[in-house]
């Protein structure tokens, strides 16, 4: 035929819809448009009037299509067969009345009795504010989403250090950026943001470095890749931090007035208050905020002053001795004297970074901070009300993701990162890093959990957040002998600052009891039966075990999800969700929202399509169980149903009665004038609509810049209820919570101690300043028979394990290979695209070699989570995920082996129970010839379970026609 | 390239009808200038004929397989202006047309002298009909050789020695055939066939290894730099973009070792020239039928593998891009 | 005389395939139906695609290049797929240049598909007819989009914008330029296609550091030298002479 635009017009203008709403092919949360014909998908695309994409989308929202069809979905409730075992995926259907009826009476029996028998953990959920409000509300503290293992100590590391964070935090101002390095990441949040800000910053001519043992990705483009061997960043960083000091390229007034750089500690090594700030009287009521009572050591008068004191110049450097004769230090003294021994030949040990290299990046960096600097002509007013004509910034910007952080050095490593920006002087300027609402928070953040056991109490919400932020060691969440209240340990002497939780180790610690058997476990959208759990094998066996009288360890398993994920075998009650087209969400500002840099932003989802089979919202089900339970925030006074659904609940929840804060930001009061604060607007969803399903506010400009120390934008901020304190936040080149954790492991801080086998581990980990270990599991492996590293990658064309049910990208990544640098199957005798063994001190997988020029040579690394368990996400059995793709998951342990700390301590950051994936050592050899040419381990084949569709052997999609041939 | 039978069967059935349809012309041209005696226009010509339409009619049958769209064929004959293929498509049904011509004219006879010359040379209507069937058939090789040799970047293939081969393999096998065919039904000719077929099995062997060590020396014009553009001497393709593979890899790889390729080249060696030429002479030599006509079927099997090395031995430029899943 | 086509610049593709797959969305259900998938949920799943992003390795370690390379239909201006076909169905426009397949005169041979040197051809195998990019020409021209949407799905997604549509025979357009000033160049040129894609290749920004950087007046250090003034009870020449 001819191509005519009209002929396609004329059969179609009257069966098209065209909706806005917001993607969820990954955590990135772009605007799409999404145009129907006869009410099936037929284009979705990135929203040219959306803030987030600007019209752009990636491979994954371009391939909605197949998720929204894929017949992978479930459809229906689920309940396990009686007699069947957990994993064999034998369900009966159930209706949403027996499913509710199920988990009513089960979950108010535990309400009553112990709550905390209750355990609530999510995946990539974005709905964190309502899940977390559920369990509070529930009572139990055994709630948490998937940060643990995801990225938290790049959330620690950061907020702990500058109060704010990358991704949805914060990230580079690449738009005023002349430098940027990225360390640690391939492809990864905010991806399409940071794909367009890359190409932009590129072609205005800017210097892209990337410092990775792979070169994918993002990486691919650099103007110099740095291969860095995993797991060392943190002694490339503190060796750059040496070098930036020794040559005196840092910014020396950024440091003095932004930062506890010059402020005085007390030094005397006998002393109780050894390491902490001298502090002087403060006439402000305590309060979340640093009340700015420490002191300098001014250098006019050559006597200590207080600090900020108006005409004072501190010293940086030196020591000196306060009246009382106690000895003392500035901050930065401290830190240059912590990072003497990183010298750029000691990294290039560490690190297999050449010393000139290091030294080269070092003056790169100083050297662009201090001669390309930026004057924007904007004045503000900075927090101690001295005004400013222009807003400076030194255009050295840095991203950095889950390669700093999924080790257990990832901390001190993250917290190495900001202090070098810190020194830059690049926060919250422009060219360097940038804010985004509702950050930069007070360090820590004011969020606390319960203290103690006595904050879990039946029929009773819970005491505090079931996450929080610890600011000392008091805030630890730990009965009287200092043992964990929460299931996964979080907030214990094990892992104190856990601020996400630990959903890594929620199935082994259950299964064990340790620190107590819980009853009902109930899993949104994860997938720990398969890639979202270290040591797969066995937390699968766990999950099916049983006690000796024949019942289960984890005696009630629900699982809320959209797929046949390998984790919905081990459910007793499936409940089906939606997917992202079918529903509402809100990407809240109490939550993670996707505010820009010049101001706040949220959005929501608005279902472009009516849900497909019994398919039922998880938000809906909270928010039925909330009322059923009659939970208080979802029942009225009389303990009647508050909410009709999560519409409602999202237009008329407020955090406290008339407090004017919901959920959503824009569009607030009567008639939609306010922002985020304001009554109840029952037309909000119709705003949003109208508005691309968007909200977006721009700062004024003179409080778009130096967030943490403008005084406009800390009013605007308090104003908004934002933040309940105006006060100024001060970067922590020196850690006062950390010394604290570290006085209280050297018994010499009032109040909670550690347990006895932990002191030493506390006492190393919780240094003030950052320093280098060795990711623990790489101290407790032997490196000559391991002597490699193994890493994973998410590929940009599939989010986690989520898209391999999704015909056109599972196209694009059929299976993985380990991609290893030629010179391995030169010394262990095989070829590219050759049968291996990758063998760790835990496990072993065979996959297949392929040969790659770019990877650093003592590290090898695969794609995560296209391998699957065979007949899982209802792929053919031997699907090429089964049978060719692998998971890197069974090398990898949930706990380390038993050391001095201890016999079942996660193999996690000893400071932030970030789950330590790359820091697995392993070996490599030749398959025999005769062994089978498939991937091992394999499991039986997962039968689909019913309300699942019908596999095609082929199809041809045609929006409007396809799913009437399948009729 | 990946063979598909159904064009080997075109080619190599059409060549048979093709040869075939030259051996009758020969000879009665032969005979015509009387250095053959002359032949009963029924059983000789007219089943010689048919014979030889058969042979282009299962080609064509053939070529049905390889279309998507059959019914749509007769589109085919449109771009003649520009495409060997579209020629191929009008030459084909020319040739049956004059073999079904001159088939039917000795059967029924239907012939008239329409000039004899002064050494007393009668020269027939049907042997007018058979010179420009003759015409057409070398068209038809000519098109049919074109469509490969036409595609410049198929190096292999971009050759006159594709057009010789085309013409001699086809001609041989006819000819071979014929052979097989006059010991039944003009015995008096088996020689002078067999001679001829032995002659042009000799000759196409020279042009088929003549074409084997051109092709081994083959220096490729395009290169994995040329394809992506980029100068170094170490590139290394590490994603195509389908891993379960793609029109790409199915259209343009034969998928077998480069042994079963070898071995492949060694029987179709064998078949197509040695053995037929050994049993022709056995046949010719016992008068026996079977064995000439074993040497077609031997012959004919040769082509089929000769065929299939052909396609598979080309190597398409667009194969660089597909080098690793 | 215009001729459309696209300019792909490899300095900033990072291979993430959003050009596929939105090409696939938009043209699977587009005005010649169907792009078909076999063994969609099965072993070696394969379809029908215009356009795909592969990746190249250039250099050794640790001197690699890593290469993501898109490739679809680069509409030759002397395209060879074009005069092969023995139909008439795959042709060149006069009006823009664009290549195309008219589906309803394909049966099907793959002679064109054989004819292209880069593999831009893929053979939809359950509607038997030759496809392939057609620059989302149902697109380009449809006045019922906003013009800034009247460009080819790949090149609206694209979020690096690493994909530039225009007319490459207008010196001015910005496809032109790009290919002018950034070193534009075509696939293969020793058959004499004459590609109207060009690829842009990768471009290096260095920094070139002075020893004169690196010492500096404004060194912060200077000001931690701390130069108490001597003690005054310390003995001086005023104790051991009086000149």
């Amino acid at each position: 035929m001819n191509y005519s635009p009209e002929s396609e017009q004329l059969d179609n203008s009257h069966r098209i819809e065209v909706k806005n709403t917001t993607c969820y092919m990954c955590a990135c949360r772009c605007g799409i448009r999404v145009t129907l014909r006869d009410g099936e998908v037929r284009y979705i695309q990135g929203n040219p009037d959306h803030p987030l994409n600007q019209g752009v989308i990636c491979a994954k929202g371009a391939s909605g299509i197949m998720k929204q069809y894929s017949p992978a979905r479930l459809t229906k409730p689920l309940l396990r067969k009686q007699g069947a075992d957990r994993g064999d995926a034998q369900f009966e259907e159930i209706s949403w009345d027996k499913a509710f009826g199920i988990m009513e009476e089960r979950l108010s029996h535990l309400r009553e009795t112990d709550p905390k028998k209750f355990a609530l953990f999510t995946g990539r959920d974005q709905m964190q504010a309502l899940t977390g409000l559920f369990a509070k509300q529930f009572g139990t503290p055994n709630y948490a989403a998937h940060g643990g293992f995801c990225s938290v100590n790049m959330a620690t590391g950061m907020i702990y250090t500058i109060g704010g964070s990358f991704w949805e935090f914060g990230g580079p101002d690449l738009d005023r950026s002349k430098l940027f390095v990225m360390i640690g990441t391939a492809e990864d949040h905010h991806s399409n943001p940071m794909k367009m800000a890359l190409s932009k910053f590129k072609r205005n001519g800017g210097r892209f470095i990337s410092i990775n043992p792979v070169r994918t990705g993002y990486s691919a483009i650099a103007d110099e890749w740095i291969p860095i061997k995993p797991g060392t960043d943190g002694a490339l960083i503190l060796s750059l931090i040496r070098e930036l000091i020794a040559q005196g390229l840092y910014d020396r007034d950024f440091l003095v007035q932004y930062s506890n750089s010059a402020q005085l500690i007390n030094t005397d090594e006998a002393s109780d208050e050894h390491g902490l700030f001298i502090r002087t009287e403060s006439d402000k009521e305590p309060g979340c905020f640093d009340p700015m009572n420490e002191l300098w050591w001014d250098r006019h008068t050559d006597k200590a002053v207080k600090t900020h004191t108006e005409e004072a110049d501190p010293f940086l450097l030196g020591e000196f001795k306060l009246e009382d004769g106690t000895p003392v230090k500035p901050a930065f003294q401290l830190l240059k004297e912590q990072v003497e021994g990183y010298t750029p030949e000691w990294a290039a040990d560490v690190t297999g970074i050449p010393a000139d290299t290091i030294r080269r990046l070092a003056h790169e960096m100083g050297i662009t901070a201090r001669d390309e600097k930026i004057e924007l002509p904007i004045s503000w007013t900075d927090a101690w009300g001295k005004e400013h004509d222009t807003i400076t910034g030194n255009p050295v910007a840095f991203h950095s993701m889950r390669g700093t952080a999924a080790h257990s050095n990832g901390f001190q490593t993250i917290r190495a990162l900001a202090i070098l920006m810190s020194i830059l002087g690049t926060i919250d300027r422009p060219g360097g890093f940038r804010h985004k609402a509702p950050f930069p928070r007070p360090i820590p953040p004011c969020a606390k959990t319960p203290k103690g056991p006595e904050g879990v109490k039946p029929n009773t919400p819970l005491g505090g957040m079931p996450l929080g932020w610890p600011a000392d060691p008091d805030d630890l969440f730990v009965d009287e002998n200092q043992q964990p209240v929460r299931i996964d340990k979080a907030f214990s002497w094990e892992f104190p600052l856990s601020a996400h939780g630990l959903m890594h180790n929620v199935i082994t610690n259950a299964w064990r009891g340790d620190p107590y058997s819980i009853d009902t476990l109930m899993i949104f959208m994860a997938n720990m039966a398969w890639n979202s759990s270290m040591n797969t094998t066995e937390v699968r066996k766990m999950l099916n075990d049983k006690d000796e009288n024949g019942e289960y360890k984890i005696p009630f398993i629900i699982v809320a999800d959209a797929f046949q994920s390998e984790m919905t075998a081990y459910g007793d009650l499936i409940l089906p969700d939606t997917t992202y087209l079918e529903r509402h969400d809100v990407m809240s500002m109490l939550d993670r929202p996707i505010s820009e840099y010049d101001g706040p932003v949220d959005s929501v989802r608005i279902p472009v399509l009516p849900p497909k089979g019994e398919c039922k919202p998880f938000q809906e089900v909270l928010i039925e169980m909330g009322s059923r339970l009659k939970l208080p925030a979802f029942v009225k006074e009389g303990g009647e149903r508050k909410f009709r659904d999560y519409p409602d609940f999202i237009v008329n929840y407020e955090t406290e009665p008339g407090s004017g804060i919901g959920f959503l930001a824009g569009w607030r009061g009567k008639g939609g004038e306010k922002f985020m604060k304001g009554e109840p607007n029952p037309n909000q969803w119709k705003m949003y609509e109208k508005n691309n399903c968007v909200y977006q506010y721009h700062l004024p400009k003179s409080y778009q810049y130096m967030r943490n120390w403008n005084m406009g934008y800390l009013r605007w901020a308090q104003d908004h209820r934002l933040t309940r304190y105006a006060e100024p936040i001060n970067i922590h080149i020196y850690s006062e919570v950390l010394q604290k954790f570290r006085l209280a492991a050297q018994g010499k801080y009032p109040g909670k101690q550690p347990p006895q086998h932990l002191r030493k581990r506390i006492e190393e980990h919780f240094n003030p300043l950052p320093f280098y270990s060795e990711p623990l599991e790489s101290q407790l492996t032997d490196k000559h028979k391991y002597p490699l590293n193994a890493l994973t990658q998410r590929p940009m064309a599939m989010y986690h394990s989520w898209d391999s049910q999704n015909a056109w990208l599972r196209q694009i990544h059929a299976h993985n290979y380990m991609h290893v640098h030629p010179s391995l199957g030169a010394k262990h005798g095989f070829g590219d695209g050759d049968w291996i063994w990758v063998e760790s001190m835990h496990g072993k997988v065979r996959c297949m070699a392929r040969f790659s020029e770019a990877v650093e040579p003592g590290t090898i690394w695969t794609w995560n989570a296209v391998g699957k368990a065979s007949g899982a996400w209802n792929l053919d059995g031997d699907a090429n995920e089964a049978r060719k793709g692998f998971l890197l998951n069974h090398l990898i342990a949930e706990e380390l082996p038993a050391h001095e700390s201890g016999e079942h301590i996660s193999n996690s950051d000893p400071i932030t129970g970030q789950a330590g994936w790359y820091d697995v050592r392993v070996r490599v050899y030749r398959a025999n010839d005769d062994e089978p040419k498939e991937t091992w381990p394999q499991f039986d084949t997962m039968p689909a379970v019913p309300g699942t569709g019908k596999r095609r052997s082929w199809q041809g999609f045609f929006a409007g026609m396809f799913d009437k041939e399948a009729k | 390239m990946h063979p598909a039978f159904s064009v080997i069967f075109l080619t190599t059935l059409i060549g048979v009808g093709q040869g075939l349809f030259l051996a009758l012309f020969t000879g009665q041209s032969y005979a015509a200038a009387k250095f053959l005696p002359a032949q009963n226009g029924t059983d000789f010509f007219a089943l010689g004929s048919l014979i030889a339409l058969l042979f282009l009619m299962a080609g064509l049958v053939s070529s049905i397989f390889h279309l998507g769209h059959p019914e749509r064929a007769w589109r085919a004959a449109t771009k003649w202006r520009t495409s060997w293929l579209s020629r191929e498509v009008i030459a084909l049904p020319m040739v049956m047309f004059f073999v079904f011509v001159y088939g039917v004219m000795h059967y029924m006879s239907w012939d008239v002298v329409i000039f004899v010359t002064s050494t007393g040379v009668e020269f027939n209507l049907s042997l007018l009909v058979g010179a420009l069937g003759s015409a057409a058939v070398f068209i038809l090789f000519l098109c049919t050789a074109m469509i490969y040799a036409a595609i410049k970047f198929l190096q292999e293939w971009s050759s006159p020695l594709t057009i010789v081969n085309y013409i001699l393999l086809g001609a041989a096998s006819g000819f071979t055939l014929a052979t097989a065919f006059s010991i039944y039904t003009a015995p008096d000719l088996v020689d002078f066939f067999g001679a001829w077929a032995i002659i042009i099995t000799v000759m196409a062997f020279i042009s088929r290894v003549a074409s084997l060590i051109r092709n081994a020396r083959i220096k490729y014009k395009s290169s994995i730099q040329t394809a992506i553009g980029v100068r170094h001497n170490n590139i290394a393709q590490k994603a195509q973009g389908a891993m379960g593979g793609s029109y790409n890899t199915r259209e343009y790889f034969h998928g077998k070792t480069a042994v079963f390729l070898k071995s492949i080249k060694w029987v179709f060696m064998l078949l197509v020239f040695p053995l037929p030429i050994i049993l022709l002479f056995a046949g010719m030599e016992h008068s026996n039928g079977k064995v000439l006509l074993f040497a077609f079927m031997i012959q004919y099997l040769g082509l089929l593998a000769e065929r299939w090395f052909f396609f598979a031995q080309a190597n398409h430029p667009q194969n660089i891009y597909y080098q690793t899943v | 005389m215009s001729q459309l086509a696209l300019v792909i610049d490899l300095n900033v593709c990072v291979g993430c395939s959003a050009c596929v797959t939105s090409c696939k969305e938009w043209n699977t259900s587009g005005p010649a139906g169907f792009m078909s998938d076999d063994n969609p949920y099965g072993k070696d799943p394969t379809g029908t695609f215009f356009n795909r992003v592969q990746t190249y390795e250039v250099g050794c370690f640790p001197n690699t290049e890593t290469i993501h390379f898109p490739k679809s239909c680069l509409h030759c201006e002397d395209a060879p797929c074009v005069p092969v076909c023995p139909t008439g169905a795959s042709y060149k426009r006069e009006e823009d240049g664009i290549v195309l397949v008219d589906y309803d005169k394909c049966i099907g041979c793959k002679y064109c598909s054989w004819a292209c040197p880069y593999g831009a051809r893929e053979f939809d195998e359950h509607q038997k007819v030759m496809k392939k990019c057609t620059l989302c020409v149902d697109r380009i021209y449809d006045q019922s989009l906003p013009e800034s949407e009247r460009k080819p799905a790949c090149v609206l997604s694209c979020p690096t914008s690493a994909r530039l549509f225009g007319d490459v025979e207008d010196p001015e357009s910005e496809v032109s330029v790009a290919i002018r000033e950034e070193g534009g160049y075509q696939l293969m040129p020793e058959w004499g296609t004459k590609p109207s894609n060009h690829y842009l290749p990768r471009r290096k920004t260095r920094l070139h550091i002075h020893e004169d950087e690196l010492v500096r007046a404004d060194n912060p250090l200077k000001k931690e030298e701390r130069q108490p003034s001597a003690p005054v009870d310390e003995p001086t020449l005023d104790d051991s002479t009086s000149w």
